[in-house]
């Protein structure tokens, strides 16, 4: 039993790390060989951001089962640390090289946030179920409306802060400028690093499942009392979840911060949240490899969908509604299992749990 | 006497985040689901009752009418089209599908009356001042603060006494069961959409009464606040979503008059967590019983 | 008869000849970009419909040039504007009329800076719009710009001295105004009396208001877009306060909002580029072509966008930009040409110098009995 459960987990893994990977090496000569729309090459760092965002949440959501609505908080905090840490070292080290800088603001930034994640997730992973949502969502809009009154420069290779005003000393070079957000950053993201980003996540996300820690992660959500009650510290693990996740949000909005000239809070408002969560639940709770495509699909698609100018979000919101029903009601999916069943059981990884659910 | 105007400007805000707050905690309550698309329906309610009175001429109390009339209809079709074949699905899938459903909303509403905002007619609600030394309360404060007073005893006199609102009680403590004894939960859970809707109608006229700028996004942030006032005050729980209301309001008011304008939404969110932390299930909430 | 009859044929023959021979009008691709959804779709939509109004203009008219518009939705967010400029670029644009927003436009213009495409925005006013970059020229005022112009006007025309000032600090158009107001303030001998802030979300202002009044301003200052402000002069008239407001060219189209008590408006100050309601002749007729087709009275975004696209026009003519050139060649030429360039619109006559911003007068206004008076 244990043996055929690791490979068929193997195999999940191979294809997840196997498309990812084809996928870089396809774009990746398209690129060199100029082969490739404007366009599309436009959307290749955001896409790498939001699978790692869309990932990260999953082992929030999927794994530990906790709905947390508050995720692009933890971008932001990426975002800004990453414009600040770039333009802090280009101003006071003189380090020109890009690559080098880039890989030093994303871990900074992963730290940083892990940090808030962590003192956000002492108190609130208290809560249950939807408290815990509307909780998350409270310090979204909160760091959202700190980071509005956030005042950051730098000169002589100092660091200056400041909050609500702008009393910073004369002559220093802005870096964040309250409500104009972060300004003049050198874009340095690169496909390569945010495809190194994507092979980091999936690291960690996949090892930590299947590791023990991951175990006890999963059984504390499936069922919490029977887990506490077999020992499982079922607080620690959350928190594990909950750190590792922010770490990783942290990092893609450093990615996807540095990728642009400039970063406003109002980018990472809740509907930016939601926007992830689309992203996890249609990809499946708790399928890594779903978060991966349904993040990649559903950037594509409202540019695929450009021609429709003005009917595109109204396109988009009937496709989800449509997807959901599809793919959520018992007569409708039990027609679908009967017509794609034997393809549908060789690509699902994990068994499905919403978080919560009380449902059947 | 400043003191005394916030605390009015106070009430006044509140009450409408507890009127809009009283859908969203009744459907939840029955079917357990967070109605996101609750807060667009209230933009479509103010529209509605923007178009009688601006387009065909209706006098106010009609256009109010059809405003409700309307938004009750449009609830009970959004319940059953999208949300009646996902009863079985898991809350999540349900949640996504609500947000589907207030995009679609909010870009019909772009599509029919466009992107320039509408100055919501002051003459609704008779625009006049009721003046107390210095104070100065309009008519729009009043009305909102008393329908609020009205609807929650309404509302709590309805689910405790009639047939249809201990019904209703009974689906949202134990659908299977409330089932078994014979209570139609599909009708129960429409009746909900249908008072919701109506309400969140209620809830567009005396938002724009009071605020009157009307867009296709008017609904969303309100609709959040009124949200974050259900969690507030116990989801699920009626006066629980009045108190969470209109403390909310309060909060807001006092927030940005005494300590900064700029941190006003910071300061209700962090008052929000705080009581969260010390009471996990809301102010009213029940603690949750966990069955080993 | 003979005779006339050979001159009728030569002269039929010589016109043919001309036409034959006469320029075939080349096609200039220019990208609109503004969000024409969302929450700012209220001005992306203004930017390019009075952009379209330019368009079938100058298309009608015949001249030198047709002009062919890609519409791109940029959402007002700042990752979509890339996309939404890679989308315009890969249609073939040859120029960038947009974007109409201030931050996106600040990151399409540093990615167009690169890849050298010449952007005039109709409207966004950040400084950080054409900070650094050569290729970004402005049809609208720069927001320190109206900011110091404001103050200098109160001063002048001493409406008094006691000053709130409201403003939107999520909002880069609205804190860039107030930043060099409130700087300007004290040197010219005006005080500021009581400073408060909202964000897009807020619908509540009476604790604004009310701490303008209690600081007992004679003036508030409004630096924001008029959806806030009717908000704001509602929640005053409703509280019995009665200053002078004082507004920006964001000001504008409040006496059209559908259902607008303009008796709110009365008195109401600002300082604008354009007003809806000019005798000017270009004006009214630019008004009565969008009333015709949009069915709306057009703000000054619009007015700004229906200038944007002359101006491109006048500019290309003058670079000699064909229809073969691609972005990439056309960027120096045009920036060459709009620095060189001056242009009568019906936003002012305007100049440009190389740091992208442009130099008109704006005009002082007062609404009175819910209409404009111009004053000078």
């Amino acid at each position: 039993m244990m043996t055929k459960a690791k490979r068929k987990r193997l195999i999940y893994n191979l294809i997840t790390f196997g498309l990812v990977i084809a996928a870089y090496l396809i774009l990746q000569n398209m690129i060199d060989a100029k082969a490739i729309s404007r366009s599309l090459k436009g959307l290749l760092v955001p896409i790498c951001a939001w699978i790692v965002m869309a990932v990260s949440l999953n082992l929030v959501i999927g794994f530990s089962g906790e709905l947390s609505l508050g995720h692009a908080g933890f971008m932001s905090i990426g975002a800004y640390t990453g414009a600040i840490v770039s333009g802090w070292f280009l101003s006071a080290f003189d380090m020109q090289d890009p690559t080098l800088r880039l890989i030093l603001a994303i871990l900074i930034s992963g730290v940083v946030a892990g940090i808030f994640g962590a003192l956000i997730g002492i108190p609130v992973l208290r809560l249950r179920g939807d408290y815990l949502a509307i909780v998350t969502l409270a310090f979204g809009e909160i760091i959202r409306n700190l980071v509005n009154v956030l005042y950051v420069g730098t000169t002589d290779g100092k660091l200056y802060f400041s909050f609500l005003n702008k009393n910073l000393p004369e002559g220093v070079t802005m870096l964040v400028d309250g409500a104009k957000g972060a300004v003049k950053i050198k874009p340095i993201s690169t496909f390569t690093i945010g495809f190194a980003l994507i092979i980091l996540t999936l690291i960690i996300v996949l090892n930590l499942v299947n590791s023990r820690a991951g175990r006890a992660i999963q059984a504390t959500r499936d069922n919490r009392i029977a887990a506490e009650s077999m020992g499982v510290s079922v607080t620690k693990y959350k928190m594990m979840a909950f750190v590792t996740a922010a770490t990783l949000a942290g990092m893609a909005g450093a990615l996807y911060g540095l990728n642009s000239s400039t970063v406003v809070p109002t980018q990472f408002t809740f509907n930016q949240s939601i926007n992830v969560l689309v992203f996890v639940v249609l990809g499946g709770l708790g399928n890594v490899l779903g978060s991966v495509i349904s993040a990649t699909f559903l950037t594509v698609l409202p540019e695929i969908l450009r021609e429709f100018a003005d009917y595109r979000m109204l396109v988009y919101a009937v496709v989800l509604i449509l997807v959901m029903i599809f793919t959520n009601n018992p007569l409708i999916r039990s027609m679908m299992n009967r017509l794609f069943g034997p393809v549908r059981t060789l690509l699902r990884g994990k068994q499905k749990k919403a978080p919560g659910g009380d449902a059947e | 006497m400043i003191f005394l105007d916030h605390l009015i400007n106070g009430l006044s805000l509140g009450s409408i985040y507890a009127i809009i707050a009283l859908g969203y905690t009744m459907v939840y309550g029955i079917a357990k689901m967070l109605n996101f698309a609750h807060g667009d329906v209230i933009m479509v309610g103010a529209y509605i009752a923007f178009c009688g009175l601006q387009y065909w001429g209706l006098p106010p109390v009609v256009a109010f009418l059809v405003a409700m009339v309307f938004c009750t209809l449009l609830g009970v079709t959004i319940e059953g089209l999208a949300y009646r074949p996902l009863r079985q699905a898991t809350s999540l899938a349900v949640l996504i599908t609500a947000i589907g459903m207030s995009y679609l909303l909010q870009n019909i509403a772009l599509m029919i009356w466009g992107a320039n905002p509408k100055a919501f007619p002051t003459t609704f609600i008779n625009d006049t001042s009721l003046h107390l030394g210095q104070l100065n309360i309009s008519s729009a404060t009043l009305i909102t603060i008393m329908a609020n007073v009205v609807i929650m005893v309404t509302l709590t006199l309805f689910t405790s006494r009639t047939k249809l609102g201990k019904a209703m009680r009974c689906v949202s403590e134990d659908r299977g069961a409330a089932e078994l004894m014979g209570i139609n939960v599909n009708r129960t859970i429409s009746l909900t959409f249908a008072i919701g809707s109506a309400l969140a109608a209620i809830a567009g006229v005396l938002l724009c009464s009071s605020y009157p700028i009307l867009q296709p996004t008017t609904g969303s942030m309100p609709g959040i606040k009124a949200f974050t006032a259900a969690v507030f005050g116990g989801i699920g729980s009626i006066p629980g979503a009045m108190l969470g209301g209109v403390l909310l309001g309060v909060i807001e008011i006092f927030g940005k008059a005494y300590i900064s304008t700029e941190l006003g939404d910071a300061i209700v969110f962090a008052v929000l967590i705080v009581v969260l932390l010390v009471k996990p299930a809301g102010l009213l909430g029940k603690p949750m019983r966990e069955k080993v | 008869m003979k005779k006339l009859i050979a001159l009728a044929l030569a002269l039929v023959l010589a016109l043919t000849v001309c036409t034959a021979f006469a320029d075939e009008p080349i096609t200039l691709k220019i990208a609109h970009i503004g969000p024409t959804t969302g929450a700012a779709a209220l001005y992306g939509l203004a930017t390019q419909h009075g952009a379209e109004i330019a368009v079938d203009e100058i298309n009608a008219a015949g001249g030198k040039y047709r002009i062919e518009l890609i519409n791109e939705d940029d959402e007002h967010n700042v990752e979509k504007v890339i996309n939404a400029y890679n989308a315009a670029l890969d249609a073939g644009a040859q120029m960038i009329l947009g974007s109409t927003t201030s931050k996106p436009c600040e990151a399409a213009g540093a990615k167009g800076y690169e890849d050298r495409v010449f952007f005039l925005t109709p409207s966004a006013s950040s400084v950080n719009v054409i900070e650094d970059k050569d290729n970004v020229f402005q049809v609208c005022f720069t927001d320190p710009n109206q900011g110091s112009a404001s103050a200098e006007y109160i001063a002048e025309h001493k409406l008094g001295t006691k000053i709130a000032v409201i403003f939107n600090n999520a909002d880069v158009y609205s804190t860039g105004i107030r930043d060099t107001f409130v700087q300007k303030c004290p040197e010219l001998g005006l005080e500021i009396v009581s400073e408060e802030t909202f964000t897009d979300e807020t619908t509540d202002f009476t604790v604004q208001v009310g701490k303008a009044q209690e600081a007992g301003a004679e003036i508030v200052f409004l630096p924001m877009y008029y959806t806030p402000a009717s908000l704001i002069l509602k929640t005053a008239a409703a509280k019995n306060y009665k200053p002078i407001f004082f507004g920006v060219d964001g000001m504008d189209g409040i006496l059209d909002v559908e259902g607008f008590d303009k008796s709110l408006a009365e008195g109401v100050m600002l300082l604008t580029p354009f007003v809806a309601t000019s005798e000017d002749e270009k004006v009214k007729s630019f008004v009565a072509a969008y009333q015709a087709k949009f069915n709306e009275t057009p703000i000054q975004f619009a007015a700004d966008a229906y200038d944007g696209i002359y101006i491109l026009a006048a500019a290309a003519e003058k670079a000699g930009i064909t229809a073969e050139m691609t972005a990439e060649e056309a960027c120096d030429l045009l920036i060459a040409a709009i620095l060189d360039l001056s242009y009568e619109g019906i936003t002012g006559s305007m100049t440009w110098d190389e740091s992208g911003a442009v130099t008109k007068t704006p005009m002082a206004a007062t609404i009175v009995n819910g209409v404009y008076v111009f004053e000078d």
